[in-house]
């Protein structure tokens, strides 16, 4: 037994050792590729990505900012129960999943119906003018965006005037919602088109004709020839927004927020922020992120699997 | 040659089709209207454009607002930031990712695997929100534009892009340059960077439209005003409702600065987009094959 074993780990460490003494010599012939090329993007990673995952350590502390991670008392799980425990909660976590997974609904096919739509148009000029159009919002920031929002939604805005009315929108809790998704699609759907009309224009040309003459119509056409061109971006698309349902973003959920819409806008990471960076409280803050990282995780390996059995093994 | 249409439509298509272009005419106006209200009414005269909305009486137009935003030093203290901002990072991010992609697109790579599940790890888990802000603080960044700049320059996802866009380059260039005796900078510099101005372009517009609009990292690392880039200013002019000191002061009812101060937000936002939407009908021609070569499987 104990001689097998040696012989074991002795045939392993001659192989180990002239593995690593190839390896070396690869990387005495090419140190540039570590050096030059890997060296720049490794050490930012390590430092602003790796470094902030061991900070982690202060959602189990009471952490105190003078006396550091190592000096501070450590409290188990205690923020995260207080967080779990609390009355609000469950209102930040639905919220959060209310604003991304209607989005979703809403904001995920728009974009595929464009980029039918747009395969359609025969004349390229034509298409060209639309599509230039289409992409504009994208460049428009978050700020210009929520603030062309609270104009057009203002009391004595627009919207108001052709209504004849003097309804507040943005301090309606039950109107948040729409108006975030709503300006997510005016602002996003174009420019999710793109990689869809970019693959619908691959598709093959015979094989669409090919449809035609047997008579198909456009159904039968999106059906048989458009859809397969497009299925595996549609499905890599969905697997990405599904499984970061919980990572929606912060900028634009802070930017419409008002005080008295916050019932409906406050989520998890404009709560983050808040608790945070305004109230100081950073270990509780970092539990109630690394909550939120560890849910999306899961999510989107669950996403993932499902995904794959329903598409024949095939997922991310 | 292009061929023509070889069919005619049945009418039950024609239907469908008449039905999905009113809705596509419906949401190109949609994108339309509200900029073509900005514009026009930050002309108006701030008291008829309150009480009536918007006229197309010229007669009445204005430039105040204009004259007003351009005189104010902060909007130019902004703008210089958010160009500073936006080329430094541009140029530090699309570097530091074009370069870390060209090893990992080797096949004979030593050590792809570590990085690359180094890397990707990155992409799925994080510190998340104040374990960054410590790390940045303790490297005494807060307050200085590399707080900004440095944390987000290396993006995975776009790694993965140049990446796969690198793979689709034909072997024969580098056995050509291998021939040669061509040092991996010569090759990567003289002979496959030349040939990926797509996806450099692409990258490019990202970044730099990313960084010009973004305001998160700014709002919590940036504390001082004359280091703020332009979207925080936008910020407490369009969201908070505080316009530039100087920029109202001289009114003398509350009515009128509140008229004036809403007529500012029309002129700020088509004085900060304007930038953007000039620039980037010049990029349109990459957009399709940059965001295609990353849309394949990476």
């Amino acid at each position: 037994m104990k001689t097998n074993s040696t012989t074991v780990s002795n045939v392993k460490q001659g192989n180990t050792s002239t593995k690593l003494h190839n390896s070396l010599v690869y990387i005495r012939q090419h140190w540039q590729l570590y050096v030059i090329f890997m060296m720049p993007a490794f050490l930012l990673t390590l430092i602003f990505k790796y470094a902030p995952m061991s900070g982690i350590l202060i959602a189990f502390q009471d952490y105190n900012p003078f006396r550091g991670v190592f000096g501070s008392e450590w409290v188990g799980l205690k923020h995260f129960t207080r967080f779990m425990t609390s009355p609000d909660f469950m209102g930040y976590l639905v919220n959060t999943l209310k604003l991304s997974v209607y989005g979703m609904l809403w904001g995920f096919p728009i974009p595929i119906i464009l980029a039918f739509l747009l395969n359609r148009i025969q004349s390229t000029g034509i298409k060209k003018k639309i599509q230039l159009v289409l992409y504009l919002p994208n460049f428009v920031s978050v700020i210009v965006l929520c603030g062309l929002v609270r104009i057009i939604l203002s009391v004595t805005g627009p919207v108001n005037l052709l209504l004849g009315t003097e309804i507040n929108f943005m301090t309606m809790p039950e109107a948040f919602r729409t108006i975030y998704i709503v300006s997510g699609i005016w602002q996003g759907a174009g420019w999710a088109s793109i990689m869809y009309t970019a693959s619908l224009s691959n598709a093959s040309q015979e094989l669409k004709e090919a449809a035609v003459m047997d008579g198909a119509n456009i159904l039968q056409q999106i059906r048989a020839v458009e859809w397969p061109a497009i299925k595996d971006m549609v499905v890599i698309q969905f697997i990405l927004q599904a499984g970061n349902i919980m990572s929606i973003g912060f900028e634009k959920a802070y930017a419409l927020q008002t005080d008295l819409n916050l019932p409906a806008s406050e989520i998890i990471s404009t709560y983050v922020y808040r608790k945070g960076l305004i109230d100081g409280d950073y270990s509780f803050s970092t539990a109630v992120g690394l909550f939120n990282t560890v849910i999306n995780v899961i999510l989107l390996v669950v996403v993932n699997k499902i995904v794959a059995r329903m598409n024949e093994g095939q997922g991310l | 040659m292009k061929k023509k249409s070889i069919f005619k439509y049945s009418a039950q298509d024609r239907m469908l089709l008449t039905i999905g272009y009113i809705l596509l005419g419906l949401f190109v106006i949609a994108i339309i209207v509200p900029m073509v209200y900005i514009v026009v009414a930050s002309f108006m005269d701030p008291i008829t454009l309150q009480n009536k909305g918007i006229t197309f009486d010229f007669s009445k137009w204005t430039t105040t607002a204009y004259e007003r935003v351009m005189t104010n030093a902060q909007i130019w203290i902004g703008f210089k930031n958010a160009v500073i901002y936006s080329v430094l990072f541009t140029v530090v991010s699309v570097v530091v990712t074009l370069l870390a992609a060209y090893p990992l697109s080797r096949a004979d790579f030593r050590g792809k695997g570590f990085f690359n599940i180094v890397f990707m790890i990155t992409m799925f888990f994080g510190g998340g929100l104040i374990p960054t802000y410590l790390v940045v603080s303790n490297l005494g960044l807060v307050d200085s534009m590399w707080a900004v700049i440095l944390p987000g320059a290396f993006s995975v996802w776009n790694m993965t892009i140049a990446r796969t866009y690198y793979r689709g380059i034909p072997q024969e260039l580098r056995e050509a340059a291998d021939v040669d005796g061509a040092s991996e900078l010569t090759f990567f510099f003289k002979i496959l960077l030349p040939v990926c101005t797509p996806v450099i372009a692409v990258l490019t517009l990202w970044q730099f439209v990313g960084m010009w609009n973004s305001y998160f990292d700014a709002m919590i690392y940036l504390n001082d005003s004359a280091k703020q880039p332009l979207q925080l200013v936008l910020r407490s002019i369009l969201i908070q409702n505080q316009p530039e000191s100087g920029m109202i002061a001289d009114m003398q009812s509350t009515a009128a600065r509140a008229q004036l101060a809403e007529l500012l937000k029309y002129a700020t936002i088509i004085i900060s987009s304007l930038p953007l939407l000039i620039m980037y009908p010049f990029f349109q021609k990459y957009f399709d094959s940059g965001i295609m070569a990353g849309a394949v499987k990476g």
